[in-house]
């Protein structure tokens, strides 16, 4: 489903990401953990189009298509969908009203019918249901005046929505307390579907004690150093990031 | 060598003056308010960018032409598509048209008033004697040191009366509805509405000003007169031609306790200036001033706001916001001013500007002028465009580029629009920014 091979990246001429390789297949859930500093973010964001980060090097394919060669609005209709770190707040605009003009555009690229506004209401409440958000968030403005919770769980409400083929979370955990971790955990898990991949991208362990994923990645200074099953991010817990940049040194 | 003659611009308005009023019958109340608009006129300078309060807005396309001042059934008669495109038709509103500043009552329609209130024409009020319009016409509005306004007071041939008795609650909103037509020549109309609520009296008003096209130039007065717990819902669109021209003045006075809220939306226009210039002038009266202003091409707009606190515990809030495309120039000036004895006042003012176009430009200029010491007033502006990381936000979601940007203006819009409260005239409205700013997205429900 997703193929990155080789892929370096850079921000303002500081080399980011120097060599990513990274294969999901569909229904696969992939972790990608790292220090601060490591390069998570811009891998997020590069795959999901961000013109701040210039790739070198490398390539990306996604569902057959040369990802890096489409704008950021073709590479969602494809069925890429990237859940931010800090989601923007839209003045004026309703979380409905801004997901119907989407999941519409996305239809349209298909060549499928628009969904009448009753239908993409019904859609919208069984996803709300689904995700375990509150129905007064339809008409409020996208992300204006939400907690820093409010706003992750949100991006998972887009997700339920949207139903991408590739969701890729950018430290949907970070900053949050339990109960809405376990929210967003939940989530995932409902939506989690053979013909779905997940990319996780976290700083804590603590997310995948409540989303198994199949495997563990460890990014660092702009490479995967290590790559493993669900073990390794209880290694990575217990051992803390230190254990590897000794490794990473000692290979050097 | 050649002498250059200045041209005396208000020299054609005084010619069509003594053409069009001096032989007109006219109660003697009604000659001494015109003579003392003359006499304001003649002794007020015509407005130039040297007075501080035009010095943003050049009026010398209008300054340098003659305009001649349009009389009754001059032009051509509206046709029934021009005018059900402006008209609401919802049975029990009451909407009274004017063409060329003249009321029109076979086009016009009295719907549900409550008993004793009168919403006619200005002529036919002021021939019948009409109390209301003998005791306040420009008695307020003599107050704006202009001479447009003046020049409006002089002529005074027609308008709108309308007038709400104690206790009257007309829930049915009331349109006034001007509108000009195409002449042969450049035109100028000076339509003039008083609107009178006596105390605990409530009306919604809605003010529409459009033009047919060909060079115009509007010089319109409009003045409340609010009376004690008396409250005014006005919603003044201003949707003129390109080559039209509007300047008017609306001046509001309010008793204690009387409640005005306003909503100025103004698109279209090549100068448009509407000021507004409220008087707190009883104890626990406030006033709510939203607005819209939409330019293109190279429009240039002018919303220039006064608000005086003369008495203490009022409150006012100017909420403007502006989205500007092409080349076109936006001045606003929120001037709110606290003398001294008026304790307790509460102000706040935000002016927001959208630029569409990086050859659009703003001129704001929130004033407070504050002499009592125990108030709460604040005031801000803010020029802007949106934020790529919003635009990018939309992309990753599958919209483009230009529908996001589209939605974005819509949704920068909203807040204003939201806050009509009639239902028909905002949806009127919301489709009108949707379908200038965002065509190609989907339409909100």
């Amino acid at each position: 489903m997703l193929d990155v091979t080789n892929l370096h990246a850079e921000v303002e001429n500081t080399p980011i990401l120097k060599g990513i390789d990274l294969h999901v297949k569909p229904g696969e859930v992939h972790a990608i953990m790292g220090p601060n500093g490591s390069g998570k973010s811009t891998l997020a964001g590069v795959l999901a189009g961000n013109d701040a980060y210039e790739v070198t090097e490398g390539s990306a394919s996604f569902l057959g298509e040369d990802l890096l060669d489409l704008p950021p609005e073709e590479r969602a209709r494809l069925g890429l969908f990237l859940a931010f770190q800090y989601p923007v707040e839209i003045p004026g605009i309703s979380n409905a009203y801004f997901l119907e003009a989407a999941l519409n555009e996305i239809r349209k690229s298909h060549d499928l019918p628009e969904l009448s506004h009753k239908d993409f209401m019904e859609r919208l409440q069984s996803r709300m249901e689904l995700v375990n958000i509150d129905p007064r968030f339809a008409d409020r403005p996208v992300n204006e005046g939400f907690s820093g919770g409010e706003k992750k769980r949100n991006e998972i409400l887009q997700l339920a929505v949207l139903e991408p083929k590739l969701c890729i979370m950018d430290e949907t955990d970070s900053g949050l307390d339990i109960d809405a971790l376990r929210i967003v955990a939940e989530g995932v898990n409902k939506l989690r579907a053979d013909d779905r991949a997940f990319v996780l991208v976290t700083h804590y362990q603590r997310l995948l004690n409540y989303i198994e994923p199949d495997f563990v990645h460890v990014l660092f200074e702009g490479r995967i150093v290590k790559s493993g099953g669900k073990e390794l991010a209880h290694e990575l817990e217990a051992k803390g990031y230190d254990w590897i940049k000794t490794e990473v040194a000692a290979s050097a | 060598m050649a002498t250059v003659t200045e041209r005396d611009p208000k020299q054609s308005y005084i010619n069509d003056l003594e053409r069009l009023t001096a032989k007109a019958d006219m109660p003697d109340w009604l000659a001494k308010v015109r003579a003392s608009g003359r006499a304001a006129f003649d002794a007020r300078p015509w407005p130039h960018n040297k007075l501080e309060e035009w010095r943003f807005t050049d009026i010398r396309p209008i300054t340098r032409n003659d305009f001649v001042t349009a009389v009754q059934d001059a032009g051509v008669e509206p046709d029934a598509a021009y005018l059900d495109a402006h008209r609401y038709g919802v049975d029990g509103w009451t909407e009274l048209v004017f063409v060329d500043g003249f009321y029109a009552p076979g086009l016009s329609r009295q719907g549900n008033l409550p008993e004793g209130a009168v919403a006619t024409g200005l002529a036919e009020a002021i021939a019948a004697n009409h109390p209301a319009a003998r005791k306040h016409l420009n008695q307020y509005a003599a107050g704006v040191e202009s001479a447009l306004v003046a020049l409006n007071t002089a002529f005074l041939l027609d308008g709108a009366l309308v007038h709400l008795p104690k206790n009257a609650v007309c829930e049915a909103p009331i349109h006034l509805l001007f509108l000009t037509t195409r002449g042969n020549e450049r035109r100028a109309f000076h339509p003039r509405a008083l609107v009178v609520l006596d105390e605990s009296a409530e009306a919604i008003l809605i003010e529409t000003h459009v033009g047919a096209g060909g060079e115009s130039f509007t010089n319109g007065v409009t003045e409340f007169v609010l009376g004690a717990n008396s409250s005014m819902k006005r919603f003044m669109a201003v949707f003129e031609d390109e080559a039209s021209h509007h300047l008017s003045t609306t001046r509001v006075q309010q008793l204690e306790d009387s409640r005005f809220k306003s909503h100025t939306m103004t698109a279209g226009g090549a100068i448009v200036r509407p000021e507004l210039s409220v008087d707190l002038a009883g104890e626990g009266a406030s006033c709510d001033l939203h607005g819209l202003y939409m330019t293109a091409g190279d429009d240039l707009v002018d919303h220039a706001i006064d608000i005086t606190h003369t008495r203490p515990h009022c409150h006012s809030y100017i909420g403007y916001k502006g989205i500007l495309d092409g080349e076109s120039r936006a001045v606003y000036t929120g001037k709110v001013n606290v003398p001294p004895d008026s304790q307790q006042t509460d102000s706040n003012q935000l002016n927001q500007n959208l630029l569409l176009s990086r050859k659009a430009t703003v001129t704001t200029k929130p004033q407070l002028e504050i002499y009592a010491d125990d108030v709460k007033c604040t005031h801000g502006a803010t020029i802007g465009q949106h934020p790529d990381k919003l635009v990018h936000y939309f992309r990753t979601r599958g919209i483009d580029e230009p529908t996001a940007r589209g939605m974005l203006t819509y949704g920068f819009a909203d807040d204003v629009v939201k806050e009509l409260e009639v239902d028909e005239v905002r949806a009127r409205m919301e489709d009108f920014v949707f379908n200038r700013y965002s065509p190609s997205a989907h339409r909100a429900k």
